[in-house]
């Protein structure tokens, strides 16, 4: 049987024009620019980096206007660019602990060295919309105080509970990092590779799942050891001189979890970790990501498989990627006019052979 | 943290506004491009934990650039971002400030940026010490 494929054309073009009208919305009202996407939606923008696996807030504040405010679909045009650039590189692993903190805060430990630091947070606001930034013309806001800064260092918490051994340790190594860019996805894998699943995942895959280990799915007792949102430097190397230089800062959250201890026989009992670090600034995603990171970690501290979507490492890192999720959700919707009548035509042979009281030919 | 002198004016001149370093700089003087401007990327890592194994974190944008003057001096750049103008200054730079006009572009250019950077980053940790919580305790009666 043959079917159209050509015809829709002129249909397709106007559907485009039409998106573009819609995209641009009642020229009465001024346009958006880029430049006051990024400035004004940064946590969208930060949003569409982390996710888009690309730190560029230009963008991402581009692919946040082409795509008309839909997340996904902008992080779908930020993903797609990535692959036009040739990698020049790799940097060094970025170090959280000289991060220049706009917020640091943890809720194991009330005084801490370096203390609470707070930032610019939702945290203890009423959550009541707030009238006055609907007028127009509105004068900027006078500038925030500002204090001396402390001199302090601020030391992780989990350096901290390390010092006694309280926790486990995390030692550096040199191993190379896996990249699912460049090789595809294996199971099982390292918690390199997760890692690296887990930090371009969709945040609402990523809290649905952090919330369900929460409600007792593999649950870990989690506490947040810290969370820190800061710049920190990029160091990568120039080949041509063969040494690293800082070629830029990025804005980083940082969680640490300090999680259920085990212990043995042998071993005193230790704090396990949980670890989440997600480009620009995004709490609920760094902790969520922490919390997944400890779930999926069962097997390697010898803990019960519940069989908590959580802690099923081919589950989460399946279909934690939204870009991945929606290209086959959405192919549903492309034609599938043969496989249909394919279906079709079955079914009404079964009906036949119901009413005949015959079997069904194949 | 840089070393050398060379990987400081190099590593300022990449986190650079590129519109400041223009304002700063904005003559190039006369070269040979040997790697014309080229946008890609970089992948960034992280480490587990904040001091374990490295994974890979996310990627992001970068500009590259080399050219030589016509003393012979030879100059490079790897800078955030995308803008070509700032890769092929910062490797102007470079190159200058491997001849005798160092101490002049030290003094008008890199001076003033290295200030700039440095009262960006005191005018965020002293916003950011503000927000620094000062808990009291309150003295209980049998402790007093």
């Amino acid at each position: 049987m043959y079917v159209a494929v050509k015809g829709g054309e002129r249909a397709i073009d106007a559907a485009h024009a039409w998106l573009a009208e819609e995209r641009r919305g009642d020229p009465a009202v001024p346009d958006l620019s880029p430049a006051q996407i990024r400035e004004q939606m940064s946590l969208a923008v930060n949003r569409v980096m982390a996710e888009g696996s690309l730190y560029d807030p230009d963008l991402a504040a581009l692919a946040l206007k082409q795509a008309r405010g839909d997340l996904v679909e902008a992080v779908f045009l930020l993903r797609a660019y990535r692959t036009t650039l040739p990698r020049f590189g790799t940097s060094r692993p970025v170090d959280t602990a000289q991060m220049a903190v706009t917020r640091r805060i943890s809720a194991t430990f009330k005084d801490l060295p370096g203390g609470q630091i707070l930032g610019p947070t939702f945290d203890y606001t009423h959550r009541l919309l707030d009238f006055a930034l609907a007028a127009e013309g509105l004068a900027p806001p006078p500038p925030a105080p500002v204090a001396e800064p402390s001199s302090d260092p601020l030391p992780h918490v989990t350096a901290l509970l390390g010092l006694d051994g309280l926790i486990e340790e995390e030692p550096a190594s040199d191993t190379p990092a896996p990249d699912l860019t460049r090789s595809p996805l294996q199971l099982p894998a390292s918690r390199a590779l997760r890692l690296q699943a887990l930090a371009r995942a969709d945040e609402g895959f990523l809290l649905s799942l952090a919330y369900s280990t929460q409600r007792g799915y593999g649950r870990t007792h989690a506490f947040v050891g810290e969370l820190r949102i800061g710049t920190v430097a990029v160091e990568a190397d120039l080949p041509e001189l063969g040494f690293a230089i800082e070629i830029g800062e990025i804005e980083l959250t940082e969680c640490e979890s300090v999680n259920q201890f085990k212990g043995s026989k042998t071993e005193p009992a230790q704090f396990t970790r949980g670890y989440g670090l997600v480009p620009g600034q995004s709490e609920r995603k760094a902790i969520s990501m922490s919390l997944v990171d400890r779930a999926l970690r069962w097997q390697e501290l010898g803990e019960d498989f519940t069989g908590a979507p959580a802690q099923d490492e081919e589950f989460v890192l399946s279909h934690c990627d939204n870009v991945q999720a929606t290209g086959f959700l959405e192919h549903i919707k492309l034609p599938h006019y043969v496989d249909f009548q394919a279906e079709l035509e079955l079914i009404r042979r079964l009906r036949a052979a119901a009413g005949s009281g015959a079997e069904p030919q194949e | 943290m840089p070393a050398t002198a060379r990987q400081s004016w190099l590593s300022l001149l990449a986190k650079s506004p590129p519109a400041r370093l223009a304002a700063l700089f904005p003559e190039l003087p006369p070269h040979l491009v040997l790697r014309a401007p080229e946008i890609g990327s970089v992948m960034v890592q992280g480490r587990t934990g904040g001091t374990g194994a490295p994974f890979s974190l996310g990627e992001m944008t970068v500009t590259r650039a080399s050219l030589q003057l016509d003393c012979g001096s030879v100059g490079h750049a790897l800078v955030q971002g995308r803008d070509r103008d700032h890769a092929l200054r910062t490797a102007a730079l470079d190159a200058l400030m491997q001849t005798a006009a160092a101490p002049t572009l030290e003094a008008e250019v890199l001076t003033p940026l290295r200030a700039e950077a440095e009262a960006r980053q005191a005018a965020r940790a002293a916003k950011a010490a503000a927000t620094r919580v000062e808990f009291f305790t309150l003295m209980r009666g049998e402790d007093a």
